[in-house]
């Protein structure tokens, strides 16, 4: 018995040997855990900080596991055996108690970081917020400067300690946005639109990526967010301003096709209203219905249309 | 005349290809070893046809076992794609291809195997414990495992003819609806799952009835064993869950075939609509599949420790909590879409209060063996590789019901090791506790004790080298269902470990699978052969009979006084030195085999692939099938046999001949 | 080993169940146990396809909306319609307590009819929106409104496929406890979908068509 116990032990001491050097092989790489952003630092510290709650009963299971199944093991035979011995109100009232107690505490943890950590909720700050409109395509990622009237493709850029409104939608399946290194993430979804509000403290070029599978080029869909001085934005603004390329509809039209991203592209002019016109088109009537009848109609529409013309 | 269907469908790439020759080498081989055997009868009349629910019950488990590895050699395929297909290297499957293949290795998984793991041990054990001689509608069970084989076969030949939805385990639309997947995968998705749900909804209505009408006389819900209790609430949510996934799959599938705007992006659909429903199935579905292994454990810790199960009003109590706070947070599954702070935070409140009755069911395990005689047999051993696995995945789900964690680590590879935690190292290991606990119960002989260790080891130690890495690569960032990312993430060395970690449990199920070969061979049977109906000296009534227990169950229905009736039972025995009264018996009714369960659901699988393929007139023929068979079965008067006294007299006093020489 | 033995000649106390008296009282409550349990998972499909009426009844998607498709005079005469069928199925149960086989098929005959009228009236209505170019495809709202109701018409043809069964053996053969039985599950069914009708006609026709 003693044999198997050792190895179980063992198997477990493996299990937290692997997560150590993880964690400390890693630690850079592991992105929620060096963060970035306002946003994704108060997500670090909910993590941590709720992690080492559950211990406090996660810890005791293990200890009590192994040294009840040790001490009263059939071959150890001075151990007590009391095989009627079926209840005990202090011990029951006590494992109701203590867990109701943990979680007790992390409902007000739950409740109160939903609120603040909302990602519709806009982030305080002396500084005034910054928009990007985000679109979601097979298979990359349109964001559009409303303020600036540039648009670009699988690369985003914004000033640090800036809040950024990112307004997301999709002309595609749903998709989620998400730059792990500076906050969570959020659905994206044709016909409306969700809000993330993030900020980053510090420059550097974050990976972004959709965490929701969209088709089958869905593992591309990565996009970097750069986040700059001030100054740096500004040069990066003027530049994309300054680029020929032009996202007129039939421009936005033969993006949208499925397909793997050109390499990032920035516009330096869109369709006005383009974003809007995206998230409304999904509200209007069916336009791709197949059925016979519709498309007798629309073309009866049509003829009549030209007829009225002339 | 073929609607959709054309040579095309048979045309796949070479590894798709080479697991289609296989599997056909397989089947032949089968059906040639059979025909030279001439087993094929024997095969009809003892098996396919029967009514009986302990032989139900064992092919439900074999077909689990064969879906298994289906979702083996998928799991294992997506851990290759997943080492291999770093930066220039694009690994072994297109992205199509590795879409299929996890959407198929989850459905298959909680569908197939979970599903007919469970179904399989209730069938085998439920009516025995709670001292029945049958379920409660014996056809019905038929009918419900056929239908289960209908829709295992679907998501098979989907393999072979066409091809199988890439859309995830849950077909989020709007990608599974036409515009995005205009194939005939999401639809095999839906008629697969359609006709195995079903099939799942009449046995859950079944075996609530059976529990709450046919236990043994003196058997109060408070004095019936905890499994059983388990099941009960298990079916409590068949009944009311399952019927979510039977409207949500029919609403997309009328989308799919009469353009439809349930859940389109465009036309007046609502695709959040979709994902709400098929959560308010999918989360009591998870509750369907860990209650029952919560009810194992529950037995075989008890039995183990020689002592009685602590704390069994709590033990309910807690039961009756997870059953119904398992309606109450579907959402979240989907913090991330946004509903708003308040609804954000009120499921993910009461996804934490889920904890406390599940925590409380840990501590009473384990003081039902404190004070106890712990003996380390392989069930025992599942059930300490769970209470380790079960609460590090505990512990990844409390920390996801927050939702503000959920936002950084939802769809993550963070969010599939938690699941994986559950349903490998809670599900899976309770039903590998309940088949080793259970087996000489159903065959007459234990399982060799030294292979299942082995298997339990590779399973623990590979579970830990597969999942662990996946807590570190969500929190990388690494997003689940990917089949290619760059090198520079620095991701490849923990996907390999992962890799590494299936190829272990691959070699701990060819443990399992050789222990029951081993165990089987005549040789080394006779050492393990179970005499006496109760070779762990058990507590409840299925160790009351004989191993394996007659046709009729129990030759006299048994009155219970106790909690633990045959535990009590045998107190009294020693006690008292009282000796077994000879009975009077009397004739037993059973149900005639019939084969008009493998009809019914051979013409709704017919009816489902036709739908598939849009092959109209194909569609109605199998409809009307269906309806043909039911109104004859109705009609049928003729449907149960007699067991004459005289025949049960013998076979009991054989028995008990053989016992009492012991 | 040693009390394995004793234990081996442990039999548990037992009561010989006398099986001619309770199983057909058995036999008979689980049924129609088990019949009420599969009516109230119908429930349940029912309450998912009313939520999603009620989340989509807005999406007209530029087409129709409720208050210019229905009319309301039309859907009181199939209310009514199904409302006389309960009551003469209610009716045909009482003569099945007398064992008046006569009356039973009267009575059943007769809510056999009124199901029919009811289907006609219900394929009139949806064969009239679909020339008018008002079909499921139009929108949300009438894919929900054409599923909701259809189910419920599908409900209703299978209660009338299985009230023409049952009236076959009524006139073919004795009043057995299995026959007996059979005609109270579906009466339990008929009278189900009343009540979802009733709910169908509230939240679908008297709301929608405000």
């Amino acid at each position: 018995m003693s044999k198997k116990f050792t190895l179980l032990l063992a198997s477990i001491l493996v299990l937290i040997a692997i997560i150590g050097t993880v964690l400390y092989v890693g630690h850079s790489h592991i992105a929620i855990l060096s963060p970035a952003g306002t946003i994704a630092a108060q997500q670090r510290k909910l993590l941590v900080g709720a992690t080492l709650l559950m211990l406090l009963i996660v810890i005791p299971v293990f200890v009590l596991t192994f040294f009840i199944a040790w001490k009263y093991r059939a071959t150890n035979t001075d151990a007590h055996y009391q095989p009627e011995w079926d209840h005990n109100t202090k011990l029951e009232t006590l494992w109701w108690g203590f867990p109701c107690l943990i979680i007790g505490v992390l409902a007000v943890v739950a409740w109160n970081s939903s609120h603040s950590l909302d990602p519709s909720r806009p982030i305080a700050s002396d500084r005034s917020p910054i928009t990007i409109q985000v679109i979601a395509l097979q298979w990359k990622w349109l964001f559009i400067y409303p303020e600036q009237q540039i648009a670009s493709v699988n690369y985003v850029q914004f000033p640090t300690n800036t809040p950024v409104d990112f307004e997301i939608t999709a002309d595609a399946p749903m998709n989620s946005f998400w730059i792990p290194r500076l906050g969570g993430q959020i659905y994206a979804m044709s016909g409306m639109t969700t809000h993330l509000h993030l900020m980053a403290n510090q420059a550097g070029r974050f990976q972004g990526t959709s965490a929701n599978l969209s088709g089958s080029g869905f593992a591309g869909m990565q996009f970097i967010a750069e986040a700059s001085t001030d100054s740096a934005f500004k040069d990066w603004i003027a530049t994309s301003r300054s680029k020929p390329a032009q996202l007129t509809m039939a421009a936005y039209t033969s993006l949208a096709q499925p397909g793997a991203a050109p390499q990032a592209v920035q516009y330096g002019a869109y369709q006005h209203n383009l974003y809007d016109t995206v998230v409304m088109k999904y509200m209007s009537a069916p336009h791709e219905d197949s059925s016979f009848q519709s498309v007798t109609q629309s073309v009866t529409n049509d003829t009549l249309d030209h007829m009225s013309h002339e | 005349m073929l609607g959709r269907l054309n040579f095309e469908a048979l045309v796949h790439d070479p590894i798709t290809m080479g697991g289609i020759v296989a599997g056909i080498l397989a089947i032949l081989a089968v059906v040639a070893l059979m025909t030279y055997f001439k087993r094929w009868n024997w095969l009809w009349k003892e098996w396919l046809t029967s009514l009986d629910p302990k032989k139900i019950g064992i092919m439900y488990i074999v077909v689990a076992t064969l879906m298994l590895l289906r979702g083996l050699a998928d799991a294992v395929m997506m851990r290759v794609q997943q080492a291999t297909s770093v930066g220039d290297a694009h690994g072994i499957v297109s992205s199509d291809t590795f879409q299929q293949v996890f959407s198929a290795h989850g459905t298959i998984m909680i569908f197939f195997v979970a599903m007919g793991f469970m179904f399989g041990i209730i069938n085998l054990i439920l009516p025995l414990q709670i001292g029945s001689r049958d379920v409660a509608f014996p056809f019905l069970n038929s009918v419900s495992f056929w239908l289960f084989i209908a829709g295992a076969l679907l998501i098979n030949v989907s393999l072979v003819v066409g091809e199988f939805a890439a859309a995830g385990w849950l077909a989020y639309p709007p990608l599974s609806e036409l515009k995005y997947s205009p194939g005939v995968g999401v639809d095999y998705w839906i008629w697969s799952l359609q006709i195995a749900g079903l099939g799942s909804l009449l046995s859950g209505i079944n075996f609530f009835v059976t529990i709450l009408k046919m236990r043994a006389p003196g058997m109060s819900l408070m004095k019936m064993p905890i499994f059983a209790w388990s099941v009960l609430c298990a079916m409590f949510l068949v009944a009311f869950a399952f019927p979510i996934l039977t409207a949500t799959l029919g609403m997309l599938s009328l989308d799919r075939l009469m353009g439809m705007h349930f859940f389109t992006a465009e036309g007046g659909g609502n695709p959040m609509m979709y994902i709400n429903l098929i959560w308010a199935w999918g989360h009591p579905e998870v509750y369907i599949l860990i209650l029952p292994a919560f009810g194992i454990f529950s037995e075989v810790v008890a039995t183990f420790s020689g002592k009685r199960l602590f704390g069994y009003k709590s033990m309910v109590l807690a039961l009756i909590s997870i059953t119904f706070l398992s309606f109450v947070v579907w959402l979240h599954h989907f913090f991330t879409m946004g509903a708003g702070a308040d609804v954000n935070a009120f499921f993910g409140i009461m996804t934490m209060v889920i904890a406390i009755p599940t925590g409380v069911k840990v501590f009473n395990w384990l003081f039902t063996m404190y004070r106890g005689r712990v003996r380390f047999t392989t069930p025992m051993m599942w059930f300490l590789g769970f209470v380790m696995t079960f609460t590090i995945g505990g512990m990844t789900g409390v920390l996801m019901s927050l939702p503000a964690i959920d936002f950084q680590v939802h769809n993550s590879l963070f969010l599939v090791a938690h699941f994986h935690n559950m349903i490998i190292g809670g599900v899976l290991f309770g039903y590998f506790a309940g088949i080793a606990y259970w087996f000489p119960k159903v065959t007459g002989f234990r399982l060799n004790e030294r292979l299942g260790k082995y298997a339990f080891w590779c399973w623990v130690s590979g579970f830990l080298l597969a999942f662990m890495p996946l807590y570190a690569l969500g929190m990388m960032g690494a997003t689940r269902r990917l089949d290619h990312y760059e090198a520079s993430m620095g991701w490849q060395w923990l996907f390999i470990v992962a890799a590494v970690g299936v190829a272990v449990i691959c070699v701990g199920v060819a443990f399992q699978i050789l222990q029951i070969v081993v165990s089987t061979l005549p040789s080394q049977r006779r050492s393990r052969l179970d005499l006496t109906g109760d070779p762990w000296n058990g507590r409840t009534l299925e160790w009351s009979t004989a191993s394996p227990a007659p046709v009729y169950n129990f030759a006299v229905i048994p009155t219970v006084t106790d909690r633990d009736a045959f535990w009590a039972s045998k107190q009294a025995i020693v006690d008292t030195k009282l000796k077994a009264v000879t009975q009077k018996y009397s004739d037993i009714t059973l149900p005639r085999n019939t084969a008009m369960g493998i009809y019914i659901a051979g013409f709704a699988g017919v009816a489902g692939f036709a739908l598939i393929w849009h092959i109209w007139w194909l569609a109605v023929v199998g409809v009307l099938g269906v309806i043909t068979c039911i109104i004859l079965r109705a009609s049928d008067e003729d449907t149960e046999y007699t067991i004459p006294a005289a025949e049960v007299s013998r076979i009991e006093t054989e028995f008990f001949a053989v016992r009492s020489q012991l | 080993m040693k009390r394995m033995k004793v234990v081996a000649e442990a039999a548990l106390p037992t009561t010989v169940v006398d099986d001619s008296e309770t199983t057909v009282d058995q036999f008979r409550s689980k049924t129609i146990f088990g019949f009420w349990l599969y009516l109230m998972t119908d429930c349940v499909l029912f309450a998912v396809l009313f939520a999603t009426y009620g989340v989509l009844h807005n999406n007209i998607s530029g087409g129709p909306s409720g208050h210019e498709l229905f009319s309301l005079p039309f859907v009181l005469v199939e209310t009514l319609l199904l409302l006389t069928s309960s009551f003469t199925c209610g009716l045909a149960m009482l003569a099945t307590q007398r064992a008046d086989k006569k009356q039973i098929l009267i009575w059943f005959g007769l809510t056999f009819a009124l199901g029919v009228a009811f289907l006609t009236l219900e394929l009139t209505e949806f064969t009239k929106l679909i020339h008018e170019g008002n079909s499921w495809r139009a929108s949300g709202f009438l894919s929900a409104f054409f599923t909701l109701v259809g189910t419920h018409g599908l409900h209703i043809t299978s209660g009338l496929l299985w009230m023409g069964v049952l009236i076959s053996k009524v006139v073919r053969q004795d009043l057995t406890p299995g026959l007996i039985k059979r005609l109270t599950m579906l009466s339990l069914f008929w009278h189900l979908l009343d009540i979802v009708w009733i709910f169908i006609f509230t939240i679908v026709y008297l709301i929608g068509a405000r």
